[in-house]
């Protein structure tokens, strides 16, 4: 489970690149392709395998206007789908 | 085509949109012979394959088209001397690089020389969750303990591992066997593969076709280990062919998303299409990939809605499974522009009841070199 104490990165054997033949970023993986929206890219590229997901939060909520325990909801719960796809590892 | 014909055929064709991913089919040498290998029944003979300046030529035509992955295939890729060139060459182009591997040929130096050379992931393939039968399957004895050994060695070298099991009727029983093995090996990802029924695997399809009943109990396997090993382990899965109503997106619809370079250098939609008769494929050695892409003949044959005949014509799915697979099509019915028989809707789905019906105990045909007539055999 992801928490405030998780250092997630992405798995190995996944790559956050850009597809500059569409105009996007795309996380590449195995037989798998994910385009991240706005927020999730923005998650993404705070991945560093140093960084929890409290920092990442705290990143996030000094940056946009918005209650940190939302904040702090949607990274979990994105992160937490990101590792039960195997996108993301803590 | 008249001049008219072919212009007004122009209009109906969509944009060409980039392709997604590239699988490069090295070689056609392997040391297993699975009745179900999905390389044509002609096989190419090595003389015949490309060089390592070609493929890397390849790779960096497939990324400036728009590829972002490729996937490296045969046959047994590592039976190319030049196996690891050929990654170094597909990973400084930019490529995710994914190696598809019967893994017997690999040893421990050769892991570290491809993680070396920037390999990204492995899919091995095992053929049953124990040797016996996986050997028996593989045509060739002591394959799965080395299959064993190999998945060890990616692991320790630290690369990803996603473990590909083709299931049929003599092995789909041991399912969860296999999915256990899958967990032991340390795979992040385990590839359900139903057999495909096209060249090797038509020959054996009577002893490969399994029954309803294992299907239902496959699926419902799949679907309870999903829930057990949600975050550890995920599972590719789709309910075969011959037991849908609605065909798949074959290669996410003809020249699309994908395109395959055969050992022999031949520019396909997908690695079967190569014994679809009536075809000009280009050939890499004489023009880009991006005029094969985009100007070719025979990409755009099939591509978009504009060729498809009824039922297909109109119908809501259209642009959803872009009419099923060419290869199936010409398979069951002898006509590669006709509606997938896997879908309801095609006046040929009863043939794939039948078969179901007809499939039972039968002896395997495996693969050889020199067994077909033709093509680029010889
Ligand atoms: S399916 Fe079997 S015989 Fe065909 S290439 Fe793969 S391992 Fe070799
Ligand atoms: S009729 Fe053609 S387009 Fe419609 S569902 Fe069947 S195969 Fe797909």
């Amino acid at each position: 489970m992801i928490g405030p104490d998780s250092v997630p990165r992405l798995a190995r054997g996944m790559r956050l690149r850009e597809d500059a033949a569409r105009g996007r970023w795309v996380v590449l993986g195995p037989e798998r392709m994910f385009v991240p929206d706005e927020t999730a890219l923005e998650v993404l590229r705070l991945l560093d395998g140093a960084r929890s997901v409290a920092a990442i939060v705290d990143d996030l909520a000094a940056r946009y206007d918005a209650p940190r325990e939302e904040i702090a909801a949607d990274v979990t719960a994105l992160l937490q789908e990101l590792a039960e796809k195997g996108v993301v590892t803590a | 085509m008249t001049a008219e014909a072919a212009a007004m055929r122009q209009d109906a064709v969509p944009a060409v949109e980039p392709p997604l991913a590239l699988l490069a089919e090295l070689t056609h040498r392997c040391p297993l012979r699975c009745p179900y290998c999905s390389n044509p029944v002609a096989l190419t003979r090595p003389a015949r394959e490309l060089d390592t300046a070609t493929w890397a030529r390849v790779f960096r035509e497939a990324a400036a088209l728009g590829c972002l992955q490729v996937h490296l295939s045969g046959g047994e890729p590592t039976a190319r001397r030049d196996i690891v060139e050929i990654v170094r060459a597909a990973a400084e182009a930019g490529l995710y690089t994914n190696l598809i591997t019967a893994g017997v040929t690999l040893d421990a130096a050769k892991v570290a020389a491809l993680v070396g050379a920037g390999l990204d992931h492995v899919q091995l393939s095992v053929q049953d969750a124990e040797g016996a039968p996986a050997d028996r399957i593989a045509g060739a004895a002591g394959a799965h303990a080395r299959k064993r050994e190999a998945a060890r060695l990616v692991r320790a070298a630290g690369l990803p591992l996603t473990l590909n099991a083709v299931v049929h009727r003599q092995n789909l029983d041991r399912l969860p066997a296999l999915i256990a093995l899958a967990v032991e090996l340390g795979a992040a990802r385990l590839e359900v593969a139903h057999v495909q029924y096209y060249g090797w695997a038509l020959a054996n399809r009577e002893a490969l076709l399994p029954t309803r009943a294992q299907l239902d109990a496959a699926t419902a396997e799949v679907e309870r280990a999903r829930a057990a090993l949600a975050g550890r382990l995920v599972i590719d899965y789709v309910v075969p062919d011959y037991f849908a109503k609605r065909p798949k997106a074959c290669m996410g619809g003809w020249g699309r998303r994908f395109l395959a370079v055969s050992p022999a250098g031949r520019v396909l939609p997908c690695h079967a299409a190569e014994s679809l008769p009536g075809f000009d494929f280009p050939d890499v050695r004489a023009v880009s990939l991006r005029w094969a892409w985009e100007e070719s003949e025979a990409f755009r044959r099939f591509r978009g809605t504009a060729w498809m005949p009824e039922p297909c014509r109109g119908c809501a799915r259209a642009e959803i499974d872009w009419g099923g697979c060419r290869c199936q099509a010409f398979a069951l019915t002898g006509d590669a522009a006709a509606t997938d028989p896997a879908c309801a809707l095609s006046p040929h789905h009863h043939l794939l009841a039948e078969a179901v019906a007809a499939a039972g105990e039968a002896g395997f045909t495996y693969r050889r070199m020199g067994a077909g007539g033709g093509g680029d055999d010889g």
